[in-house]
């Protein structure tokens, strides 16, 4: 066993670990970073981003991220993408608080650093995207359920408990926009625990309970798939429209068997988009991040941020039989 | 049968002790790690920047600190898996003692005595009662890790004093953090008990014979013992500078820690069923996996593709000498 071939061998082993080629270096690089990989959601957001990119022309989305969804794994691709001195940071985080330190050090060394869909401490980016807003989302759950009822209708609430504050949140922005929708009237408010057998069970008493009952409104991931099944299970479909906020996989056979017209969640696609066009307006075109500044996104319109340099992206993406195929595949 | 005997190869002398060194698992290793710093020299014009080297020493110190300690125990026949279940319950104690008003110094003081008792924890199991490590340490893997997020759920400490931040944010001098000063200062330690002390020795006689090693008179329960305890201790340094370096507290942290520690000591050339191996080899073999992930890292090879990698390597690295071993006596024959 000769040293020689035990170098040979080692350089044959070392040498096929590093077969990809090395980038060009004239391009802007934007690292879209994910909470993990292998993930539908964040694999079309990076669908997004390179949209953004091709429209851009110059620029290379470095799509990366660890194999878990931890904070540790995520400062390792941090700190390897500070060693590349890459042009921007565009990060979906792990955690909070335990990014920020490695995302100071990013900041310090000239890099942009924005997070997106799930957020950095203010200290730790310039600015956060979130992919809508609670008046936002208020406002499109009643009018998923207004636009099937053009002459007006009883509507149920079927959310998650009492005391799930995003859920409370966004019902009580639903009620300052009523006056926006006339006839529509919200006969009662009822909590599925974001349990699937306590929501089908809820829903099922909503229809008894009010036999004129148009729609069913679910801000719940949970409650509008129990929902939608109870709606089947009564021979109410065509009678009583499920929709609220659910998941493009959970909601297609809803879709499919009419239970529900439409739903909305946010779209990865314009999220992957809008970030990748934030970090280069930020990066390259000196949009400065800051209280009250409008900072275009392409197709997406602009940005506004509010006090905490965080923004809205847009209204929840309305999914219906129209588009429920593309998506039901990748979240 | 006496035939077998007279036909193998006896050699009328020992090798001199440089061609010893020059075949043994660590030149091999070391040969490797050579070979990975040059070729991601080639591979990324970013590789070769000393504050680019400092942040990669990152994805192993805190490791490689556990790794010592837990390839004596490796060696002494036993395992422990809770390791990164310790760091867990290690950092939420010190982040609750923290809400409390603790200073840095009592932080420490409770990160390594948290981690010292977890240990003491497994010792007893496998050393009083004489349950098998493997089964215990699966056990308080969850244990450890499970009262974190009974007491955090979903939520996470941070906050932690500015001079708390020195151990996994600090610098020594230019380049050279804390963390690395806490490695070399940790292996040197290793290094000395495993091969220069009697402890060092028992520790190899307990994992190659356990019965032979307690009618030699060595107390083997009460080194395991001392092994378990060595390994929490070195846990909760880990978790300190974790903590510090992350700067909050969440029950996740550490996830999956303990298999790319117990990787590093294989790599490290210590055998899995005890009995052989160094620290030296430790040592390269947290370089090479620091090198890999961070090269890899710098071409921006996908994590999965990474996980890929260290699997082939460390297959690759055991099963190579084997290999040449079986076809150099085949050629003999």
């Amino acid at each position: 066993m000769s040293v020689i071939k035990k170098l040979v061998t080692s350089v044959a082993l070392a040498s096929a670990m590093f077969a990809s080629p090395t980038m060009a270096q004239e391009d802007v690089r934007i690292a879209l970073v994910v909470k993990a990989l292998g993930i539908g959601f964040f694999e079309a957001a990076n669908e997004g981003a390179q949209e953004a990119a091709a429209e851009l022309g110059n620029v290379e989305i470095i799509y990366t991220g660890p194999t878990d969804t931890t904070a540790e794994g995520q400062i390792e691709v941090i700190n390897a993408l500070i060693a590349q001195q890459v042009d921007a940071i565009a990060i979906s985080s792990n955690d909070t608080d335990a990014l920020v330190p490695a995302l100071k050090r990013a900041m310090q060394r000239g890099i942009t650093v924005l997070s997106w869909d799930s957020g950095v401490a203010p200290e730790g980016r310039q600015l956060h995207l979130n992919p809508s807003s609670n008046p936002l989302i208020g406002n499109m759950i009643i009018k998923l359920a207004a636009d099937h009822l053009p002459d007006g209708g009883e509507v149920a609430l079927l959310s998650a408990t009492t005391t799930s504050t995003n859920q409370n949140i966004w019902m009580e922005e639903m009620n300052k926009v009523m006056g926006n929708y006339p006839g529509i009237e919200v006969v009662a408010t009822v909590y599925g625990d974001d349990l699937a057998d306590k929501s089908y069970r809820e829903a099922t008493g909503l229809m008894q309970t009010y036999p004129d009952l148009d729609a069913i409104i679910a801000p719940t991931s949970v409650g509008i798939v129990a929902a939608a099944q109870a709606v089947v299970d009564a021979g109410k479909v065509g009678q009583v429209n499920v929709t609220g906020l659910g998941l493009p996989s959970e909601m297609a056979g809803a879709i499919e068997s009419g239970a529900s017209k439409s739903f909305a969640i946010w779209n990865p696609i314009d999220l992957g988009y809008s970030a990748t066009m934030l970090a280069y307006e930020l990066s390259q075109n000196g949009a400065e991040a800051a209280p009250g500044a409008e900072i275009p996104m392409g197709r997406m319109g602009t940005l506004t941020l509010d006090e905490n340099n965080e923004g809205a992206m847009a209204d929840p993406f309305v999914y219906d039989a129209g588009n429920i195929d593309e998506f039901k595949s990748i979240f | 049968m006496t035939d077998a005997t007279t036909a193998r190869n006896i050699p009328d002398r020992m090798n001199s002790r440089a061609v010893r060194i020059f075949k043994s698992w660590e030149a091999l290793l070391l040969a490797v790690a050579i070979t990975i710093f040059v070729v991601n020299s080639f591979a990324s014009p970013y590789f070769l920047d000393a504050w680019n080297l400092s942040d990669a020493t990152f994805n192993f110190t805190e490791k490689a600190m556990i790794a010592f300690a837990m390839a004596l125990l490796i060696i002494a026949g036993e395992i422990d898996l809770s390791v990164a279940s310790i760091i867990a319950l290690a950092s939420t104690a010190m982040g609750l003692a923290m809400q409390h008003g603790a200073g840095t110094p009592e932080l420490v003081t409770i990160g390594l005595i948290v981690g010292l008792l977890c240990g003491a924890f497994n010792g007893f199991f496998v050393t009083v009662l004489g349950l098998p490590s493997i089964v215990v340490t699966i056990g308080t893997m969850s244990l450890f890790r499970g009262i974190s997020y009974i007491i955090l759920g979903d939520d996470s400490f941070r906050g932690y004093p500015s001079s708390f931040a020195w151990f996994g944010q600090g610098y020594i001098y230019w380049v050279f953090t804390v963390e690395m000063l806490f490695f070399v200062i940790i292996a040197v330690a290793y290094a000395v008990l495993l091969h220069k002390t009697n402890f060092g020795r028992a520790v190899y006689a307990i994992g190659n014979n356990p019965t032979g090693a307690m009618f030699s008179g060595i107390r083997v329960q009460r080194i395991k013992f001392i092994l378990f305890l060595l390994t929490g201790l070195m846990s909760g340094i880990a978790a300190i500078c974790l903590t510090s370096r992350l700067g909050s507290t969440r029950p996740s942290i550490a996830s999956g820690m303990e298999l790319e520690v117990v990787t590093m000591v294989v790599l490290g050339g210590v055998n899995i069923l005890g009995g052989s191996g160094t620290i030296p080899g430790v040592v390269i073999a947290a370089f090479v996996m620091g090198l890999v992930t961070f090269g890899l890292g710098l071409l921006n090879v996908p994590g999965l593709v990474m996980s890929i990698f260290i699997g082939l390597l460390l297959i690759g690295v055991i099963a190579l000498p084997r290999l040449w071993t079986m076809a150099a006596e085949r050629r003999k024959e």
